[in-house]
């Protein structure tokens, strides 16, 4: 999944988690609905891998039966292709989420498809955790009481065949089926007795850096001028109006850079003119971040227009 | 970016201090990103000797580059490529770094037996259960016997029925003429039950309590039926039929209700841990529990097809499940061998 590096992410997702060297690492909680979307993908890679295998096994039994093989023989080899059938059933629908969840990439394939992965929840203390293969067993074994047993009594529960223990069951069993809706991690109840989490794993590429191409240096490749701006002009915005820029440059979206250029010309009174507002937006960039980035060095920092 | 003479001009041509810092580091970046893809892809083998050796190095040096841009950078795409990819860095580095064949020589070489052990007490609470379940079915039948229609499932009431004869009761532990039939049998009985054992352990989650429910109920059906046997005198026979493969399985789903109760006890009782902390590390605990009664259900299917249906003497049954209990028993309790993984 390639991220844009300048997504803004929803802050209320936004976790910290600090590595053994000390950093601290931003960590993004999966969406509920990305995490259905995988789910979904999951048990349809499941379903047409069971259902082909299961064909492919009354085919072979099948011929079986066209061999003829007398009576004693074909039960044995029928019988064989059953537990055969049996045990891959069993190995698919719970080996297919430990295999995979246990990988180097965490995900199962409908998680690497939607971008996200599990991992291990940190401790109190924000210190980041290995994933362990328990922590995967663990949450993997509460599928049953938090999908498929809500969703057979919700069928169930209904048509009155299983009375007031039905709709009890029924109420119970959702307490489980909605559990991530009633924390801030939307945390399973198998990721709580796990101990895990989802998180989103962006694939981010390192993108140009715009401040060293030529126009950073204030010459416009159109017309040849020059553009330099004192101090006055350039201590008007700060941290969050440069990111601003730097998220519409890399966008290049014609009326957005001619908008922010008028803006800016409006905001430092210059006369804006057209046709060169690329080159004026990349040169007043590579300006205030040099002049914000000296102001870092010496721990002075401004975060946005506002702030001085 | 490649070629030194580019990259030279490129840092001649950079305005800024931090895009200098960025150019001259941008190589090692990469190399990470590439080592950290492969291994992702699990092509660990294509990797050279000096990149893998490499990797903690480059990991670090990466660490330390986004603390440095941290302080020093504006420039907010290298600060996004720079946390994604100490992130991805980071899950190979402190990743699971056994695979799924260490972690089972570990699991099956003191782990389970390890986690079992750490279990004690939530099993001493699920044998209470469960022989007080097995008392009341019976003292339950044997006051009224219409409880045993109650308590016995549909499915085992073919013959086994109350005023049954000495004869017919007989016929039902007796033995099967031949293979045939059983492989079949035995797969059934393994999905079947491992589905009931991981429902025993989920159930826990409730503060244990629906699994304790779980094992009084099925226990009392148990102790029906073996009031149904005492009837006829037929107590030994019928102990000495279910012992061969009961051993294992009861002591299958003892292991399970015991573990969904160590996870629901944990979440009641957390200690000084907070509920979280505290359920997770009983969750990991149990789960460990719960791989080990996956294999014991193997176990006592492969035995309650075969040997259960094949050998007849009562003597050589009880020998059977008799041998199977204390194998388990000292394989869980008196096998200590610190594992060598982080086993709880």
């Amino acid at each position: 999944m390639t991220a844009t590096a300048y997504t803004p992410y929803d802050a209320k997702r936004r976790r910290t988690v600090v590595t053994p060297e000390g950093i601290a690492l931003p960590f993004v909680v999966a969406t509920r609905g990305a995490r259905l979307g995988a789910l979904l993908l999951d048990y349809l890679i499941l379903l047409v891998s069971t259902i082909a295998v299961t064909l492919l096994l009354a085919q072979v039994a099948g011929g079986l039966t066209g061999l003829g093989g007398g009576e004693s023989g074909e039960g044995g080899a029928g019988e064989f292709l059953q537990v055969v059938w049996m045990l891959f059933w069993f190995l698919a629908w719970n080996g297919y989420f430990l295999a995979f969840e246990l990988g180097p990439r965490g995900a199962t394939p409908g998680k690497r498809i939607v971008g996200i992965r599990v991992a291990a929840r940190p401790d109190p203390a924000g210190g980041g955790e290995r994933l362990t293969a328990e922590a995967v067993i663990a949450r993997n074994l509460l599928r049953d009481i938090e999908l498929f047993m809500p969703l057979v009594l919700l069928v169930l529960a209904p048509t009155g065949e299983t009375g007031a223990a039905g709709w009890a069951g029924l109420l119970w069993l959702l307490v489980f089926a909605l559990f991530p809706f009633f924390n801030r991690d939307a945390l399973r109840a198998g990721d709580l007795v796990a101990g895990t989490w989802v998180v989103e794993a962006p694939r981010t590429r390192l993108a140009q850096a715009l401040s060293a191409k030529s126009a950073a240096r204030g010459v416009s490749a159109v017309t040849g001028t020059t553009y330099r701006f004192d101090d006055r002009e350039l201590a008007v915005y700060g941290e969050h109006e440069l990111q601003t820029l730097e998220r519409v440059l890399r966008e290049n979206r014609a009326e957005a850079i001619e908008s922010v250029h008028a803006a800016i010309c409006r905001k430092i009174g210059w006369n804006p003119g057209a046709g060169d507002e690329r080159a004026f937006l990349e040169a007043y960039y590579a300006q205030l971040r040099a002049r914000l980035e000296g102001g870092m060095r010496f721990g002075k920092r401004k975060a946005d227009k506002f702030s001085d | 970016m490649s070629g030194r003479a580019l990259e030279q001009g490129a840092l001649e041509a950079a305005v800024l201090r931090s895009d200098r810092f960025r150019i001259a580091r941008e190589e090692d970046w990469t190399r990470l990103e590439a080592i950290v893809t492969a291994m992702e892809r699990g092509r660990l083998r294509k990797l050279s000797d000096e990149d893998v050796l490499a990797l903690p190095a480059l990991y670090r040096t990466a660490a330390s580059s986004l603390a440095v841009a941290r302080a020093t950078s504006l420039d907010a795409a290298t600060l996004a490529y720079l946390e994604g990819l100490v992130r991805r860095a980071w899950y190979q580095v402190y990743g699971p770094r056994q695979g799924f064949a260490r972690w089972f020589a570990g699991f099956l070489g003191g782990g389970l037996s390890a986690a079992v052990r750490g279990i004690w007490l939530d099993i001493s609470i699920a044998l209470a259960v469960m022989i007080a379940g097995l008392a009341s079915g019976w003292l339950l039948v044997s006051g009224d016997e219409g409880w045993y229609w109650t308590l016995v499932p549909t499915q085992f009431t073919d013959t086994r029925v109350p005023g049954a004869s000495r004869e017919v009761l007989l016929q039902a532990l007796g033995t099967e003429e031949t293979a045939a039939g059983l492989t079949g049998f035995a797969a059934f009985l393994f999905q079947n039950n491992a589905g009931v054992a991981i429902l025993a352990f989920a159930l826990g989650f409730a503060f244990g309590i629906p699994t304790l429910m779980l094992l009084l109920r099925e226990m009392a059906t148990l102790g029906a039926m073996l009031w149904l046997f005492s009837t006829r005198d037929l107590t030994i026979d019928f102990v000495a039929w279910l012992s061969v493969h009961g051993t294992t399985e009861l002591l299958a789903i003892l292991l399970a209700g015991a573990a969904g109760l160590h996870v629901g006890r944990a979440m009641a009782f957390p200690g000084d841990r907070s509920i979280p902390a505290a359920t997770a590390a009983a969750g990991r605990r149990a789960a460990t529990v719960m791989a080990g009664v996956v294999l014991m259900l193997v176990v006592a299917a492969v035995l309650e097809a075969f040997p259960r249906q094949l050998v007849g003497e009562t003597w050589e049954r009880l020998t059977i499940g008799g041998t199977m209990l204390a194998g388990w028993l000292a394989y869980f309790f008196a096998f200590r061998r610190r594992p060598a993984g982080g086993a709880p």
